[in-house]
């Protein structure tokens, strides 16, 4: 089914955000919204965006393969982007990722075996005072998770884990 | 003293509209519309000497002023892509204080004739970018956004835009490019935006921080503005204290004050009572400035100062390193960095920071030689002064400083 | 002219017109600064870094304004970095080092970063020896790498962007010319950057891959060899070339080709066209090539070239002398009288055309050209003429396009008309569907098929269209024949005709009509006096006819029928078509790649090919076995010199009036420079050395009292129920005779088709891909069924050329 007739508030509320002259400019806000159920962006949906936009295929997946948030593949429903960048490091990023590998099991860019999380480790997100820090990524948006523990991680991980359980 | 910017920090609930109203809120964007030229604002914020928040601390008055009146619309962004490492106090503006900075974007669009203004909020700030819309709604809804402002002919719509997760996006042109729904590549300047910007048109872009600064500019004026800071650096500053300090935060405190009162007196001092080894006050954009002695600490945060220690203040990320901390770690955490973030558009960047990616891996790793080093140093000297943006700078920034400076912590990481 | 600008380019003083970037100017003092992203005919992007020099500019005094002088001379203030040439333009007084320390350091600072990346596979790549990498690492580089190769990154190397083009994404050094030049040039933005920093690659996700007639260029421009074509990647190494020019055949614009050719073993032993390459001519085809014309040339070496004459003995087709098969042809033309009728076609030079004309005249028959497009006669009236260039159109010219999807029917007009619109010329498209030309549109008129003529003329009523037409200072009138047949190309063409004289857009450059015929050379049939038949069946019926350069058995069954129940038929050709299958006497002519000759382009301009390749067995020039015949029937024509059939021709036809070879081989110095040494600086376009080609006088031109006929209203037929209005479009690839030897382009060219709106098809139960039936007038054709709901319900479009003899406007019944 289309974007726009899927979620045809969202679609028109997102192009009158932009003068005439500047509608590619939706491609962007587009793109979250193709992503949200899947968590990634199929080719059917770019397809979609481009046609609505009046640009091509081509330019649609050129704006997907720049930016780190738009997924062209199906991976964890949950992504937990940790900061590992320099001044999360300084304040014990690293102990923490490896820590919390060990204890999911999975390594960095691994999806858990039930498909519900996807781990990542990604560069700074503004908040390099409340290290150890990540996002999560979903079909709700992305959410920031500041001054965490390993402990406080596994529990946020069970939960998003039964979230995805239910809905399957 | 009293907070200019993070007012939210003294004033309950000021990022509610009825108590920004109260805490004289929207009344210098009201009396800029209903009593003044847009000229005379901009010759107010010129004369304050407000300088631009973002990093390169380019005078913003004289920004506005260089708008090409003869091509129309105007358009002015907000810079909120927030992404240098160390850097986060755009974000506890726009959670703290959203209308103090909201209502400056809307100054400075009455300030240029935009009846448009978009916030570019890296993707990251999801949760932000909504709550922002909903301020947006309530100015709407008050009278302060929309057509005939208080009965002016003036009208001004304000639009939220989400980045998806690129650095470069904080380069102005980039941050245009992304806006116009493109890969987020810098463009070659000039032109400038404020001559060619946003679809082409003449574009104001500023830093949160800069924004926030302009109603309380408008309100009190240029001249109560200068008493605070230094003659080359007006006013106060937010200073993003992160690393290996008791207290990381944001400060604000004016410019001149020394790295040693931000760090003990406000950052509680390093953590475990080790010593500082060096400081990047620039985030990893930054030179690593090398302290070896007492004396470098006290030197006071402006931007003509910082330099002559081999540093720019930029946005004023002050990253603190202690003498736990082996710099060919430090320089490999930057490098990759920048490699990840290398939009990819110029040679020396796209290729550079991946030959130090290797470089520096390598050296740390402990499989390298002095050789390595030397060529490390040498590739980053060899990118310097050639690239399209500052990225690509930056990238060599900690890289040869560090080697430098530092240069033992790397002789000893290829012996080992 | 505009202003000019004095600068100093490493020591030279160097005036050149403001607006120029550095690179540019210096290229036009003879100094060349290395490039790789940037290209004259591309908007500079500073990306590779590649062009550093030093800049300085001269101090001014901040009060007055005016130059600080030191030591007698301007002071000069250099800038501490290193700027990129591409994007600094000229200056007064600007100071430019290129070959200084610091600059000369830059420059090999920026290969040693590009060789990085690159895998040095050079003794296998398809680009080495024209290759601006290889040159300007020779030129630039540093002796040795510092990189360690282990640490190079590996990438797919043989990645099919289309089957046209190929992709090896190691040799890639992300310029993006190839994504600029689809996005600037072509307008076909189907390449992109996926990805970003050092895992940046070009990618396409267009259906089909690469999805522009335009691809081929982007293999011109790369400067390495990340992009061939599938034509010729591993097909030789440029070294071992031969270069001939010549002129493409495909469509009126007449692109100034190269033939890159070579001896080889796999053609045994013999010289064969190994790649066509375009040659610059900034008033024809710039230096640019479409796809058509890039791939098709293969018709010339097919396994179908006639070599020997034949003559049909016992019902079946035995070889012949040539003496014996020109003499029977005489013979029965002799006797025909006034039914000795000649059909030739546009495939055919000037000098081919003219002695047929003077034959059919001499011997008293009719002359008839093989088109289903008229009007050509007010071509010679009122057509462009000297001075005319799409390249100078801009502001103050109004162009029309009007029954021509000129993206598909002559490509490069279409580019070349984008880019005067985005110069300010003003655009108005008329015709019932949405083109791809409509997106540079000023105005888009839509009609109903059938009412062209109609809607030109309503240009002249009020509408904001015409009043920006009418404001114009020159306008020029591109028609074709989409939905339109003979006669209504004929009431078509008046009309414009009509209202160019009428409004004074005639005599003037950049004024005046042009025909978007169906071949090279229809232009310089029309100029020799030949005319086109309506009914074409009739006219052949029980005549003795001679077929030159076309194939009208295969093309209508209607017409196959006519030449089944004619008295004789001479059919000369290069290759064995289903026409020479039924002929009497079969007369092998050579290929435009063996011998010499001129074409007359649509923007009549008349230009000459040369030989390439040694002549195919005992094959003869048109206008030669012409000659021979002639000379059976007791006609003199010169049958051994072409640039005497030419000169013959100057002294006959008025609009050739002081034209001869030595003229057509002028060149004058075109911008930019390209096809030099520097491949780096333009890509691998040929330089034009023999001749930019000169254009037709028109009757306007020479003064001469117009009269232009009336419009005579051409009527639709009107389907009844249940039944379509089957209108013929044109496609660039097609089952012609000189594109389906093209093995190459059979997936493009696909199956013939019927696009049907969506709402129509449902009524009649289709479905996109099925295969129907399309019936009309008694005969019925299969076709593939298209959905495309820019048309209107009761139309069908049905491409020519594709095995559905649909000439122009019928009623059909679409079938399961």
């Amino acid at each position: 089914m289309s974007l726009a007739k899927k979620y045809p508030k969202e679609v028109k509320q997102i192009l009158s955000k932009y003068p005439p002259e500047g509608k590619r400019s939706a491609v962007m806000p587009l793109l979250f919204l193709a992503q949200r159920e899947e968590g990634y962006i199929n080719k059917s949906a770019m397809q979609d965006i481009a046609e609505m936009l009046d640009i091509t295929e081509t330019e649609v997946a050129a704006v997907v393969g720049f930016y780190t948030l738009y997924h062209d593949k199906k991976e964890g429903k949950y992504r937990i982007q940790v900061c590992t960048d320099l001044p999360c490091a300084l304040r014990g990023a690293e102990k923490f990722m490896d820590d919390l590998c060990a204890n999911l099991g999975i390594k960095v860019g691994d999806t858990t075996p039930d498909g519900a999380v996807t781990l990542e480790a990604v560069t700074c997100l503004a908040a390099c005072d409340k290290a150890p820090m990540f996002q999560t990524q979903g079909p709700d948006g992305i959410k920031y998770h500041e001054n965490m523990t390993v402990d406080k991680t596994m529990e946020l991980i069970r939960t998003l884990k039964n979230a995805v359980g239910e809905t399957k | 003293m009293a907070q200019i910017l993070l007012r939210h920090r003294e004033i309950p609930d000021i990022n509610k509209l009825p108590v920004y109203k109260k805490n004289g809120g929207f009344a210098a964007f009201k009396n800029a519309v209903t009593k003044m030229k847009p000229a005379e604002v901009t010759e107010v914020v010129k004369n304050s000497g407000l300088r631009g928040r973002g990093g390169a601390g380019f005078p913003t008055g004289m920004k506005w002023s260089f708008i090409d009146n003869k091509n129309w619309p105007h358009y002015v962004v907000a810079n909120a892509d927030e992404s240098e490492p160390g850097t986060f106090k755009d974000r506890e503006i726009m959670e703290g204080n959203p209308f103090q900075f909201l209502e400056g974007v809307a100054i400075a669009s009455y300030a240029v004739g935009a009846n448009v203004a978009y916030v570019y909020l890296r993707g990251e700030f999801w949760e932000l970018a909504a709550s922002l819309d909903e301020k947006i709604a309530e100015m709407e809804e008050a009278g302060y956004l929309g057509d005939k402002l208080f009965g002016t002919n003036y009208s001004l719509r304000m639009y939220t835009h989400l980045g998806a997760g690129a650095y470069i996006c904080g380069e102005e042109t980039a941050l245009l490019e992304s806006l116009e729904g493109k890969r987020g590549q810098p463009r070659v300047r000039p032109p400038f935006p404020p001559a060619v910007g946003l679809y082409g048109k003449p574009t104001v872009i500023n830093n949160v921080e800069t924004f926030a600064n302009v109603p309380m500019i408008l309100a009190n004026g240029a001249e109560w503005y200068k008493t605070m800071g230094t003659a080359d650096s007006a006013g106060v500053k937010i200073f993003s204290l992160s690393g290996r300090v008791r207290k990381p935060g944001n400060y604000e405190l004016p410019f001149g004050t020394t790295f040693r009162d931000l760090i003990y007196k406000h950052g509680g001092g390093v953590q475990d009572s080790r010593t500082v080894k060096a400081i990047m006050p620039a985030g990893a954009s930054s030179s690593l400035i090398l302290v070896d002695n007492d004396k470098i600490l006290d030197t006071p945060m402006d931007y003509a100062t910082v330099r002559t220690l081999g540093a720019d203040l930029g946005s004023a990320s002050v990253i603190v390193v202690d003498d736990t901390v082996p710099m060919d770690w430090l320089v490999n955490k930057t490098v990759h960095f920048f490699k990840h973030e290398s939009c990819g558009k110029c040679t020396p960047c796209r290729e550079g920071t991946y030959w130090m990616s290797h470089l520096t891996e390598r050296i740390h790793g402990g499989h390298g030689s002095k050789a390595d080093v030397d060529l490390l140093l040498n590739v980053a000297k060899q990118m310097q002064g050639k690239c399209l943006c500052a990225l690509g700078e930056f990238s060599t920034m900690a890289v040869v400083s560090g080697i430098e400076r530092f240069r033992q912590d790397f002789d000893h990481a290829v012996k080992a | 002219m505009s202003k000019q600008v004095t600068l100093t380019i490493d020591g030279k003083q160097v005036t050149v017109p403001e607006g120029l970037n550095v690179v540019d100017a210096a290229k036009m003092a003879g100094i060349d600064i290395p490039v790789f992203c940037h290209h004259p005919k591309l908007e500079p992007v500073g990306m590779c870094r590649m062009c550093l020099v030093e800049v300085g500019r001269p101090m001014r005094d901040r009060a007055t304004g005016q130059f600080v002088i030191e030591n007698g001379a301007p002071k000069i203030q250099f800038m501490p970095k290193l700027e990129t040439a591409c994007t600094n333009k000229v200056e007064e007084g600007m100071v430019v080092l290129t070959q200084n320390e610091k600059a000369t350091a830059g420059q090999k600072g920026t290969v040693e970063f590009l060789l990085t990346s690159h895998p040095l596979d050079c003794p296998i790549c398809d680009k080495g020896g024209e290759c601006p990498l290889q040159n300007l690492t020779m030129a630039h580089g540093p002796g040795q790498s510092r990189f360690i190769y282990d640490e190079k990154m590996h990438l797919d190397k043989q990645v099919p962007l289309g089957e046209l083009i190929y992709l090896d994404r190691e040799r890639c050094i992300q310029c993006a010319r190839c994504i600029r030049f689809q996005d600037e040039i072509a307008g076909d933005s189907v390449l992109g950057f996926d990805e970003r920093g050092r895992t940046m690659q070009i990618v396409s996700l267009s259906d089909p891959g690469f999805d522009s007639v335009f691809s081929g260029n982007t293999t011109d421009i790369c400067p390495v060899g990340a992009l061939t074509t599938a034509d010729f990647r591993f097909g030789a190494r440029p070294w071992e070339l031969d270069a001939s020019p010549s002129i493409c055949t495909q469509c009126p614009v007449g692109c100034n080709t190269t033939l890159n050719t070579r001896r080889e073993a796999k053609a045994g032993g013999e010289i064969v066209v190994k790649r066509v390459m375009p040659r610059q001519n900034e008033e024809v085809n710039e230096i640019w090539l479409c796809d058509k014309g890039r791939f098709a040339y293969h018709y010339a070496e097919s396994k179908q070239r006639l070599s020997k004459p034949m003559i049909r003995k016992d019902k079946k087709l035995a070889r012949a002398s040539w003496d014996a098969a020109t003499k029977l042809a005489a013979e029965k033309f002799l006797k025909a009288k006034k039914d000795f009728v000649v059909l030739a076609s546009g495939r055919l030079s000037n000098e081919d055309l003219f002695n047929l004309k003077t034959l059919a005249d001499h011997a008293g028959g009719k002359s008839y050209l093989y088109s289903h497009m008229a009007g050509g006669e007010l071509t010679t009236l009122v057509g462009v003429s000297a001075g005319t260039n799409f390249g100078t159109m801009g502001k103050g010219t109004a162009i029309v396009v009007v029954a021509s999807d000129l993206y598909q029917e002559a490509p490069i007009w279409y580019l070349r008309v984008k880019q005067a619109a985005k110069r300010g010329a003003t655009l108005i498209v008329l015709n019932p569907r949405k083109t791809k030309l409509d997106r540079y549109a000023s105005f888009s008129v839509r009609y109903d098929y059938g009412g062209e003529a109609k809607a030109v003329h309503d240009l002249t009523k009020k509408s904001k269209a015409s009043d920006a037409l009418m404001k114009a200072e020159n306008a020029v009138i591109l028609y074709g024949s989409e939905g339109v047949g003979v006669a209504g190309s004929q009431s078509l063409a008046t009309a414009c005709a009509k209202l160019l004289n009428e409004n004074g857009f005639t005599g003037r450059p950049n004024n005046g009509l042009i025909g978007v015929w169906e071949r090279a050379n229809d232009q310089g049939a029309w100029e020799m006096g030949f005319t086109v038949e309506d009914d074409l069946a009739k006219a052949l019926k029980g005549k003795s006819v001679y077929v030159v350069g076309a194939d009208p058995v295969n093309d209508d069954p209607k017409l196959a029928k006519a030449l089944a129940e004619a008295k004789f038929v001479a059919v000369q050709d290069v290759m064995e078509t289903a026409t020479t299958e039924i002929a009497d006497v079969v007369l092998p002519a050579q290929a435009f790649t063996e011998r010499e000759g001129t074409l007359t382009s649509g923007e009549r301009r008349v230009q000459r090919f040369y030989p390439a390749v040694p002549v195919t067995g005992d094959a003869k020039p048109d206008f030669a076995i012409t000659a021979q015949i002639a000379r059976n029937m007791g006609v003199i024509l010169e049958g051994t010199s072409v640039s005497v059939v030419f000169d013959l021709l100057v002294e006959t036809v008025k609009s050739f009036e002081g034209l001869n070879y030595a003229k057509l081989a002028e060149v004058r110095e075109q911008f930019p420079i390209v096809g030099r040494g520097d491949m780096y600086y333009g890509g691998t376009t040929y330089e034009n050395k023999h001749g930019l080609g000169v254009h037709l006088s028109s009757a306007a031109t020479r003064g001469e009292r117009l009269s232009i006929p009336r419009v005579q209203k051409e009527a639709v037929p009107h389907p009844k129920e249940k039944e379509l209005l089957a209108v013929p479009v044109n496609k660039l690839y097609h089952r012609g005779t000189t594109v389906v030897s093209a093995e190459l382009l059979h997936e493009r060219i696909g199956d013939a088709s019927v696009s049907l709106h969506p709402d129509a098809a449902q009524r009649l139960g289709l479905r996109a891909g099925q295969t129907v039936s399309v019936n009309f007038n008694g005969t019925s054709g299969q076709a593939v069924v298209k959905l495309d709901d820019t048309i209107d319900e009761g139309v069908a479009l049905v491409p020519r050329s594709m095995g559905i003899a649909i000439r122009a406007p019928v009623a059909v019944k679409v079938k399961a």
